[in-house]
């Protein structure tokens, strides 16, 4: 296969960055879309120019760390897929490939592809857990929690945190992040106990790193490589009303 | 502090609040309309009691101030969300398909509600202000001539045009806007999710043909 | 001779023993003493959650842009403990001989048995963080049997047991970055381990954003950085997975151990071409339900599904009766390669097995299948484009898991006082072979039950110390020493990128520090790697700058592996034996099975650094057996 790639460059986080266009020419279709990148960069050494800098580390789907808008979707033109897990045969011979990062103001670019979210480790770290210290947990069998619930809460647990749902956003919205979590806890009677503060404590945080409003689209689902429900989300919606309705 | 902090769920819920009284109103605005439908000397004489009983009644009064401001806050929050929107992504995509995996009429809400205000501003002007500081005539019972007014405002073609892409405007909000209300506020359970959307398509179709129907009626009916 | 300082007495009573006499460290105090952690997997972001709950002065580090990502994440089947819900005759000694016979008598009795007795304390933590392990309908755990022993020990969360227990970890770490007892470093490489008066006092560690070189000062420093698999370039772990956080504490003074013993994990997908870069994994949970053979005949051509029952060869059931498909990783492994090398392999490249799941649907039904599995079968199709409900998966074994790492005493402590190392960049509990579904549980009893008490202990002579000043010499000269080696990769200017090395050095290993292994082998692989080495510092490229650059990451990862494969095959010639993952062709039997030399070799081999280019200088830690007796490992 021969592919025309434009790509985004831009040398750091001030640099205004540009679009760039190089040709490959020789593709193997089971090459993975990385893989792919992986060949684009050898090539961009073997001429002594800088090559692409992206995001991408376990190449099977689970990390999250892969990430970029191809073709103007994110993850690239399949649903619910990670950019490491797309391969070649999804496009065809001779096509032009836009590659660019995820774009979102609390996704700032550091440097070409790469874009730093760390924000939704803040998030995390505003309530995102179950309070429990080393050591302080019961015997596991004393909690019996019914298998649908539990299967429940591992769809929204599934969640790898790649913020494709962020960069699909027409909002740029991290309700569907935020709410995987909230849901997941909820879910479970351990979680259950600390559901009001870390609702809204979650909520505060997500607002605060300048994420957008949730207009339900619907394409965050569309394109999440775990396919996580877009209801978490109106559960979100209903644990925060609920904590707003009963806050003392 | 704290207390009155707007959170980006807490103004959605005043859009879904607002929304969701716009939608009561606009059954009840139907209901009342459908008097149009009546043949004709019927019509006339009975729209033109409803419109004048409803001008007088101190609890439509205070119905449509808060109707006032639930268009007014549905607006004014619609335009803060779509800045803060704006805010959340400065640098747009070069080459953006992102619409393949969504309904266009969710993306542009705004654009539909934009449409939907100037006609709002139209309708308004055409009735709303005539009946209330125009001089309109009085019909056999003494009451303004509403009845007469609409026939006059509906014969002409282009305006029952607008009316009706408007009211196809005013349907795709709905289409979105009904079911998004429901999961803004809460609505989880995957079942009557399901019923809520189901529901919200059959009245945003009943409740824009209902109105749409009504200008074609008498356009070309009367 | 090194003394692991294994506590005395009865085996059940090691633990216990060592804790209740322990050093402790005053609540007052905690806040005083700082610790680095550096890695963020199970192992790093437990011990990191756990000392900061404990109130210590933690601080953590990761190369990956968020902890979330460590490779822990990937970890598909599952993690054993021994809570013996199935009534099914499990318990601590049990878990303890399996896991001991599994790695085939090569290693140490008490940390193994500490390492089961831990096991079920892991499960309740893990449920109160909200791990949703799988349950059955009375809302009870749910558990799987897996590799290599008779009882259903393995909790599992779908096939993604790694990635919702590392969550829970990773939780618990940001809950205590929110709470401030933790200071969170991501996107931070170490880069060289600071040693003060022959203690582990801090590290240097490089800003990847920026390229800045930081100083940090600790009273104790944990590698918890996980293993050095990607060695082999084609592994199953992330391309950012590195040995060279342990291998710049080794070139400091910490001794490695066993550093040949590497697990090629048999239920892989195949190489499809050169410009392959990683073999994803397919949970060897798959082999519970599917059936392994190959065609009976040499250079079949017809699709799998057209090959009649009789003239398929089901190697493993018919090598090893008792465990079947079951039969541990090494054994599988191997048994596919005696197959493939053999010629019997399938696919373009005839370099894979067929992992069949017709008999499983036709028993259970594609629903139940569906239901268990589901999501590999959808990574299956999703890389290959196969739908395997309809044909059968491809498999090969592919290089996955370091048994071999830093060695560290019964306290997790490496021989530079007050450097930890954890998880699998240890070489502790596994031996010769680690089996399925004991790595999660390794790097997680290591992190919140283990080093908690060890640390403690090493922690309370370190309260008068006072804080560690940065600008001791000792920091100066490590970053001056960093500086110069990227520097020096940055001179080069040659003409080949690292990836090219790095794939050259995995080809070197694969072929003769890998599956089977041979003295001729060995010696010359130790030569190649040499000349590789040389050519590496004579003809590398680093474009780029010294700021944000991938390439000048994996350079520095790239010259740590080429010293470190080095190392691998000098300690897989010195072990003239077969054992576990290592098989020396030499020592077979007939049968083509591993034969193990108790005699000579029941030892656990450290290797000293002398220098690039010097032979490395072992030292042996003798194994004792006083609870069971090593036989021979038959799982016929």
């Amino acid at each position: 296969m021969r592919i025309r790639l434009k790509v985004w460059r831009q040398e750091n986080q001030q640099d205004p960055g540009k679009m760039m266009t190089y040709v490959l020419g020789d593709i193997n279709p089971h090459m993975s879309f990385l893989e792919m990148l992986d060949t684009l960069n050898e090539q961009l050494l073997q001429e002594g120019s800088r090559p692409v800098e992206f995001d991408h580390d376990c190449r099977e789907g689970i990390c999250g760390q892969c990430g970029i808008m191809i073709n103007g979707r994110a993850h690239g033109p399949l649903k619910n897929t990670t950019t490491c897990q797309l391969h070649m045969r999804s496009f065809k011979d001779n096509e032009e490939i836009v590659i660019e990062p995820f774009r979102a103001t609390a996704f700032p670019v550091k440097c070409d592809l790469k874009v730093d979210r760390t924000a939704f480790d803040r998030v995390i770290a505003s309530g995102g857990f179950i309070s429990v210290n080393t050591g302080q947990a019961p015997e596991a069998n004393s909690i019996p929690i019914s298998s649908p619930d539990v299967e429940a809460a591992f769809d929204a647990a599934a969640c790898i945190g790649c913020g494709a749902c962020v960069a699909v956003c027409k909002n740029s919205s991290a309700a569907l992040f935020t709410s995987a979590k909230i849901s997941h806890m909820v879910l479970l009677p351990q979680g259950e106990i600390e559901a009001q503060t870390r609702v809204r404590s979650m909520v505060d945080q997500m607002d605060a790193e300048g994420f957008g409003h949730c207009s339900n689209t619907e394409a965050c689902e569309a394109e999440c490589p775990q396919q996580i429900s877009v209801l978490h989300i109106a559960r979100m919606n209903y644990e925060y009303n609920k904590a707003q309705v009963l806050k003392k | 502090m704290g207390q009155w902090k707007q959170q980006t769920l807490s103004r959605k819920n005043w859009m879904a609040f607002t929304g969701l009284f716009l939608c009561l109103y606009l059954v009840i605005h139907l209901l009342g309309n459908l008097q149009l439908f009546l043949p004709e000397e019927r019509a006339h004489r009975q729209f033109n009691l409803y419109s004048h009983i409803l001008s007088g009644n101190i609890i439509i009064k205070i119905i449509s101030y808060i109707l006032f401001a639930s268009i007014i806050g549905h607006v004014v929050y619609a335009i803060i969300i779509t800045l803060t929107n704006t805010r959340a992504r400065k640098v747009k995509y070069h080459y953006d398909r992102r619409g393949a995996v969504s309904k266009w009429y969710s993306r542009n809400m705004g654009l539909l509600g934009t449409v939907i205000f100037i006609f709002l501003v139209i309708h308004l002007r055409d009735f709303w202000y005539v009946y209330k500081f125009g001089n309109l005539p009085l019909d056999a019972q003494g009451h303004k001539d509403l009845y007469i007014l609409v026939i006059s405002v509906y014969s002409e073609l282009w305006y029952v045009l607008l009316y009706v892409v408007c009211m196809v405007a005013l349907c795709y909000h709905l289409l979105h806007g009904f079911f998004s209300a429901a999961r803004t506020l809460g609505l989880y359970h995957p079942r009557y999710a399901k019923g809520v959307r189901i529901f919200g398509w059959v009245f945003s179709i009943v409740i824009c043909t209902g109105f749409a129907a009504m200008p074609v009626y008498v356009h070309f009916l009367k | 001779m090194l003394d692991a300082r294994i506590p005395d007495g009865p085996l059940e009573d090691k633990w216990s023993h060592y804790k209740a006499h322990a050093k402790l460290v005053n609540p007052a105090n905690r806040k005083k003493l700082e610790v680095i952690v550096v890695g963020t997997g199970l192992a790093g972001s437990s011990i990191a959650a756990s000392l900061g709950e404990m109130g210590y002065s933690v601080k953590s580090f990761c190369f990956q842009d968020t902890p979330r990502r460590a490779h822990s994440v990937a970890a598909q089947g599952g993690v054993n403990a021994c809570k013996n819900y199935k009534n099914d005759g499990d318990s601590v000694f049990r878990m303890f001989y399996d896991t001991i016979k599994g790695g085939d008598f090569r290693a140490r009795e008490g940390n193994v048995y500490r390492m089961a007795e831990c096991s079920a304390n892991l499960i309740d933590q893990a449920v109160a963080q909200g791990v949703p392990f799988g349950r059955e309908y009375g809302g009870y755990l749910n558990n799987r049997s897996f590799g290599g022993v008779q009882v259903s020990r393995t909790f599992y969360a779908r096939g993604q047991t790694g990635q919702q227990l590392l969550l829970g970890a990773y939780q618990a770490l940001m809950r205590q970055v929110g709470a401030g007892t933790v200071q969170l470093f991501a996107r931070h490489e170490m880069q060289d381990l600071v040693v003060i008066d022959g203690k582990a006092r801090g590290i240097i560690v490089r800003n990847m954003d920026t390229g800045e070189l930081e100083r940090h000062g600790a009273h104790a420093v944990v590698l918890a950085t996980g293993g050095f698999g990607k060695i082999y370039y084609l592994s199953t772990l992330a391309m950012g997975c590195n040995g060279s956080a342990i291998w710049r504490a080794h070139k400091r003074g910490a001794y490695m151990a066993n550093p040949s013993w590497t697990q090629i994990h048999p239920t892989s997908l195949p190489q499809s071409g050169e410009y392959q870069s990683k073999l994803t994994l397919m949970s060897e949970s798959l082999r519970n339900d599917g059936r392994i053979w190959v065609p009976k005949q040499k250079e079949e051509t017809r699709e799998p599904n057209q090959i009649p029952e009789e003239e398929r060869d089901y190697y493993l059931e018919r090598r090893y009766p008792a465990f079947g498909n079951l039969s541990p990783r090494d054994i599988a492994s191997r048994a596919a390669k005696e197959r493939i090398d053999a010629g019997f392999g399938i696919g373009p490249l005839k370099n894979a097995v067929y992992l069949d799941f017709s008999k499983a649907i036709k028993d259970q039904g594609e629903d139940k299948i569906r239901k268990k599995y589901g999501n590999l079968f959808r990574m299956y199709e999703k890389i290959t484009g196969v739908n395997a409900y309809q044909e059968p998966m491809r498999i090969s074994p592919a290089a996955h898991f370091s048994m071999g790492g830093l060695w560290v005493d019964y306290e997790l402590m490496t021989t530079i006082p007050g450097l930890f190392a954890l998880g699998e960049a240890n070489f502790a509990d596994h031996g010769a072979n680690r089996l399925g579904a004991n790595s999660l549980l390794q790097a997680s009893v290591d992190g919140y039950f283990i080093a908690p008490y060890t640390m403690a202990n090493y922690l309370a002579d370190e309260i008068k110390t006072g804080p560690i000043d940065i600008r001791h010499g000792a920091f100066a000269a490590a970053e001056e020493n960093v500086q110069q080696f990227l520097k020096r990769l940055m001179g080069i200017q040659g003409n080949l990128g690292a990836d090219y090395f790095h794939k050259e050095l995995g080809k070197i290993l694969y072929d003769k520090c890998g599956l089977s292994r041979s003295k001729e082998g060995l010696e010359a692989a130790i030569r190649e790697i040499n000349e590789l080495r040389e050519s590496f510092w004579q003809r590398l490229y680093v474009p780029g700058g010294y700021a944000l650059n991938s390439e000048l990451e994996k350079a520095g990862r790239v010259a740590d592996y080429l010293e470190l494969g080095a190392l691998m095959c000098y300690d897989a010639l010195m072990r003239d034996e077969s054992c576990g993952a290592h098989f020396r062709v030499e020592h077979q039997t007939p049968e083509g099975e591993a034969m193990r030399n108790d005699e000579d070799f029941s030892f656990i081999s450290a290797w000293e650094w002398a220098g690039v280019e010097k032979e490395p200088q072992l030292h042996k830690e003798p194994l004792h057996f006083e609870f069971v007796t090593p036989s021979v490992r038959s799982y016929k």
